[in-house]
């Protein structure tokens, strides 16, 4: 493969091109599903191609193929080029790279046990055991549990003389009860909703994650939310649970600061942001105990934004994003990087796959923790009045980022320090910078998991690509609650 | 890029590799080119051509799926082999059935001929290929980009969108004889105009590209853009809305997943126990129909059935729903059969093995007695909301079919029979059975294509009692 890159790279060359990289793929995944005690759908998948990037006549073309012959790579780079030349009639400014050392690096994603030496049996028995302890609690009507394992291959060689040899894991592994009863279908999740967890780890993070022994639960929960009372609507103090937390840091901090959509190189699909140039060093993004990172190195932890190098072979980076509550930094790229007067790329650029041209991608943007020791059980023993929130149910944001809303699929109430009655269908809403303001407590180090978000969606065409947010359930003050179900 | 004889031929090798009791491939390939445009340039520019193949074995009830993208002796040894073992480590299956026999495939219509032997469906079936489509080249692209950019100067605007073509082919093969083969080409223009503080969208796609209008679409933006500056900002509350058919396509298509038996059979679907009920408007008509000539798309489905036209709500009532084989089986001697109107097989099942079953891809409002244009439906509106695009739509009840979701690019207000001015924009939480309980007035169905659900042929929709719970910044 990485001849074949190189042959692509020469091919370009040729051709007179100012820039060109080539990144050969080859992608392994398995996927395994029950439901309601019996297999869903057992796959696996194997793709191989690969992407040239060219600049030429100042501008980007990109062609990608299957097709790893000679004669087919050679066209697929010749098409890259003659994609650059048209582009350059639509032009305004040549493309302007920061520059970057030319890595020349092996780099392959720590794990214990490589997924796919595990057996398909030991899988699906493992789904099917949680699938039986979730529907042997009366009431649950549907189970559903899933486990996915990829493996990706990359080579990339550029003009400029890198030559990266990366291999990454990612696992996932998560399972749903739902209860549907008179005029309502209750749900819950474990132990995220949505895929369940997902990191860049071996199939020790599936023997980590207690699958069995919280799955009873799981299904007890989703029954009893039938008979729990709604969420009542109003301001109201909220705890959010680290899950709900990486979400919300999802969707109000690591989508508005991709320095493409500041830009407005998103703006036909997925939206600007309100993050504009001039807010830099200046805007206060959140509260003092508003700290939080993009960092894709290993040392931040095995999550979905974990790699050694990006797609343009930039050094994974910590980019301090929020600094005590203030904003300090957006994710950028080398074709980005001079928009903020920075020398170098943030080393953020990232691909779907091989068929698609990398673009400006969370990496792990995660809120640290408190310093001060402070568990979930102290944090709601010093809330007098408020709703602890638990497990995505639904999330919506405008496209610059400023109003969201989300639902979750349980809360319970607390009164004086106490955890009390359970409550169903459980929404917050808010302005952005407004909430993150808010934000009065968050757990310690103790508390904190790097989630995984494995169905990022981005770009035209649309790329999946997965991110990691590391989170500890934090407090906010005077947040809106209830809309969802406000006269709807 | 395969053609159906390579692929035909792949399917033989296949088979010899195989010792499963019946055997399926799926083929699915494209050229897909893409042009964007940002901040008035052309600022990514991307090709990329891939075909895969997807074999499914099945021994006596016990199914599974390998896919590869490579068709060297080795990949495709490989793609067996991880089919078959994935297979043979489960329990049978007494749902799955037998794969189609043409005939059965057909619905006792005009049979296909054997795999290998070029196969074609005899029947009549709207051409979706266009070689004009297939044709455009990345200059062609470019000089309509630069028409719209040149447009968006001329109003002193910034745009960003893109212009895409593909060609792409489908086929299912299976070792009991069933041949598919599909090749349709879709070009796509989506185009936002941005202003200081206001924007305008316009979005359209067709297999045949000279259906598009760039000049049209440019100017239907920019003009959104310019008539949108200075937004109002005015309380949330519940309000008559206008949606501009692709916003009514993004709300109303958050339903189709539960016109499904095995939503139904799950209880996970708001139509449970509410088949047969007046659950909409009278005035609400809707089927699933791929030969329509509006729709795009392959007509078989994930086993190779051909897709029925499928009446799903007839003035409110929601009749029925669309089957998979072996869900039709499967609701027959449920405990909902008798509750949920004709149950058979009708062309929608998804490539096997899958949870979902099956769901209509192919939606079609029926047209109204009485069509009104949008701005017929201006004139008539004291006070309301015009919207053309709305956002980030996700469910937040399940049963009661609540969703939220934000208005972008083009929310106007509008008082007194006429667009006033543009809006802040809001977000909606809003039941999809009030909703379409509520509509007041309908244009003439048009193809239309947004970004939260499949595209449909849909009218633009008057709704009373419009549901917008909070505003936001712009």
């Amino acid at each position: 493969m990485k001849a074949t890159a190189k042959l692509a790279l020469d091919a370009a060359g040729a051709r007179g091109v100012t820039y060109a990289d080539a990144r050969a793929v080859a992608i392994r995944n398995r996927s395994l599903t029950t439901k309601n005690g019996r297999v869903g759908h057992a796959s696996e998948s194997e793709s191989l191609g690969i992407g040239v990037r060219v600049i030429a006549d100042g501008a980007w073309g990109f062609a990608a193929s299957a097709d790893l012959s000679p004669a087919s790579v050679a066209v697929a780079a010749a098409c890259a080029v003659d994609i650059a030349r048209a582009s350059a009639r639509v032009k305004r400014e040549s493309v302007q790279l920061a520059p970057e050392p030319a890595a020349v690096a092996e780099w392959t994603t720590p794990y214990k046990v490589d997924p796919f030496t595990t057996s398909v049996e030991q899988n699906i028995d493992l789904l099917l055991r949680a699938d039986a302890e979730m529907r042997a609690v009366a009431g649950v009507t549907l189970a559903e549990t899933g486990m996915n394992f990829q493996r990706e291959e990359s080579w990339f060689l550029s003009s400029e003389g890198a030559d990266i040899h990366q291999t990454k894991y990612s696992t996932g592994a998560g399972y749903t009860a739902y209860a549907f009863a008179g005029s309502e279908i209750q749900k819950r999740s474990y132990p995220n909703s949505f895929g369940g967890q997902w990191q860049n780890r071996g199939y020790e993070l599936i023997e980590e994650m207690k699958l069995l022994e919280n799955a009873r639960r799981v299904g007890e929960e989703a029954v009893a939310l039938h008979h729990a009372d709604q969420c009542p609507g109003g301001a109201a103090t909220i705890i959010l649970d680290g899950s709900q937390l990486g979400l919300q840091i999802h969707e109000s901090i690591g989508h508005p600061i991709e320095l493409d959509r500041v830009l407005g190189m998103e703006a036909n699909f997925a939206g600007t942001s309100f993050l504009t140039l001039e807010k830099l060093g200046h805007l206060r993004y959140g509260s003092e105990l508003v700290n939080v990172v993009a960092d894709a190195r290993q040392e931040h932890g095995p999550g979905l934004g974990t790699f050694a190098y990006d797609d343009e072979g930039v050094a994974a980076q910590l980019t301090p994003i929020i600094s005590n509550g203030r904003f300090t930094g957006y994710l950028s790229s080398r074709e980005t990087a001079h928009t903020i007067g920075a020398m170098r790329s943030g080393g953020t650029l990232r691909a779907e796959g091989w068929s698609r041209l990398p673009m400006i991608r969370m990496t792990n943007v995660s809120i640290l923790p408190g310093e001060t020791p402070l568990s979930l059980d102290q944090l709601i023993a010093s809330t007098d009045d408020g709703i602890y929130m638990e497990t995505n149910k639904s999330w919506s944001i405008d496209d610059k980022r400023y109003n969201f809303q989300f639902g979750c699929e349980i809360a319970w109430e607390i009164k004086h320090g106490k955890r009390t009655r359970m409550l169903k269908n459980p929404s917050y809403s808010g302005i952005t910078t407004e909430f993150w303001n808010s934000m009065d407590a968050i757990c310690s180090r103790d508390e904190w998991t790097l989630w995984g978000t494995p169905n990022c969606g981005k770009g035209q065409p649309q790329q999946v690509v997965g991110t990691g947010h590391g989170a500890s359930p934090a407090r906010f003050r005077n947040i809106r609650v209830g809309s969802a179900y406000k006269g709807s | 890029m395969l053609t159906q004889e390579q692929a035909a031929a792949i399917f033989d090798r296949i088979r010899r590799l195989s010792s499963a009791d019946e055997v399926e491939a799926i083929f699915t390939g494209s050229r897909f080119a893409l042009t964007r445009f940002a901040n008035n340039t052309i600022h990514q520019n991307v090709e990329e051509e891939n075909s895969v193949v997807s074999v499914r074995t099945n021994f006596g009830g016990r199914t599974a799926r390998s896919t590869a993208n490579q068709f060297d002796d080795e990949s495709l040894r490989r793609a067996v082999a991880a089919s078959e073992s994935l297979a043979r480590v489960q329990e049978p299956d007494p749902d799955l059935l037998p794969m189609p026999t043409p005939e059965e495939a057909d619905f006792g219509g005009p049979s296909e001929k054997a795999a290998g032997e070029g196969a074609r469906s005899t029947r009549s079936f709207a051409k979706r290929f266009f070689e004009e489509t297939a044709a455009i080249t990345p200059a062609e692209r470019a000089e309509v980009v630069r028409y719209i950019v040149s447009v968006a100067d001329q109003h002193k605007l910034t745009t960003a969108g893109i212009y895409s073509t593909a060609d792409s082919r489908e086929g299912i093969f299976n070792s009991r004889g069933l041949a598919r083969w599909h090749r349709q080409t879709l070009a796509e223009i989506s185009i936002t105009m941005l202003a200081g503080d206001s924007s305008g969208w316009q979005k359209l796609n067709s297999p045949d590209v000279r259906n598009l209008d760039p000049q049209r679409l440019a100017e239907t933006a920019a003009k959104k853009a310019v008539d949108s500056a200075h937004p109002r900002e005015i309380a949330p509350g519940k309000y008559t809305v206008i949606l501009e058919p692709a916003a009514a396509l993004d709300i109303v298509g958050f339903m189709f997943w539960d016109y499904s038996g095995v939503a139904i059979l799950d209880q996970r679907s708001f139509l449970n126990d509410r088949i047969g009920a007046q659950l909409f408007g009278k005035n609400i008509n809707i089927s699933d129909e791929v030969e329509h000539p509006l729709q795009a798309g392959s007509p078989y489905d994930g086993e190779g059935m051909r897709r029925q036209r499928v009446p799903l709500v007839e003035e409110g009532v929601v009749k029925r729903v669309v089957y998979a084989r072996a869900t039709a089986k499967k609701m027959k001697t449920s405990e909902y059969a008798g509750k949920v109107g004709p149950i058979e097989p009708t062309g929608h099942g998804f490539p096997l093995p899958n949870e979902a079953g099956e769901m209509p891809m192919n939606i079609v409002f029926g047209a109204p007695e009485e069509p009104q244009t949008v701005d017929e439906m201006i004139a008539s509106t004291e006070r309301g909301v015009l919207v053309t695009r709305l956002w980030y739509i996700r469910e937040v009840d399940p049963y009661e079919k609540i969703v939220t979701g934000m208005t972008r690019d083009g929310t106007f207000v509008v008082e007194n029979g006429k667009v006033q001015c543009g809006l802040r924009n809001f977000r909606f939480n809003q039941s999809l059975i009030a909703m379409l309980s509520n509509v007041e007035a309908m244009g003439v169905p048009v193809r239309a294509s947004g970004e939260e659900s499949l595209d449909m042929v849909v009218p633009a929709m008057k709704v009373g009692e419009f549901n917008f719970t909070e505003g936001t910044k712009f």
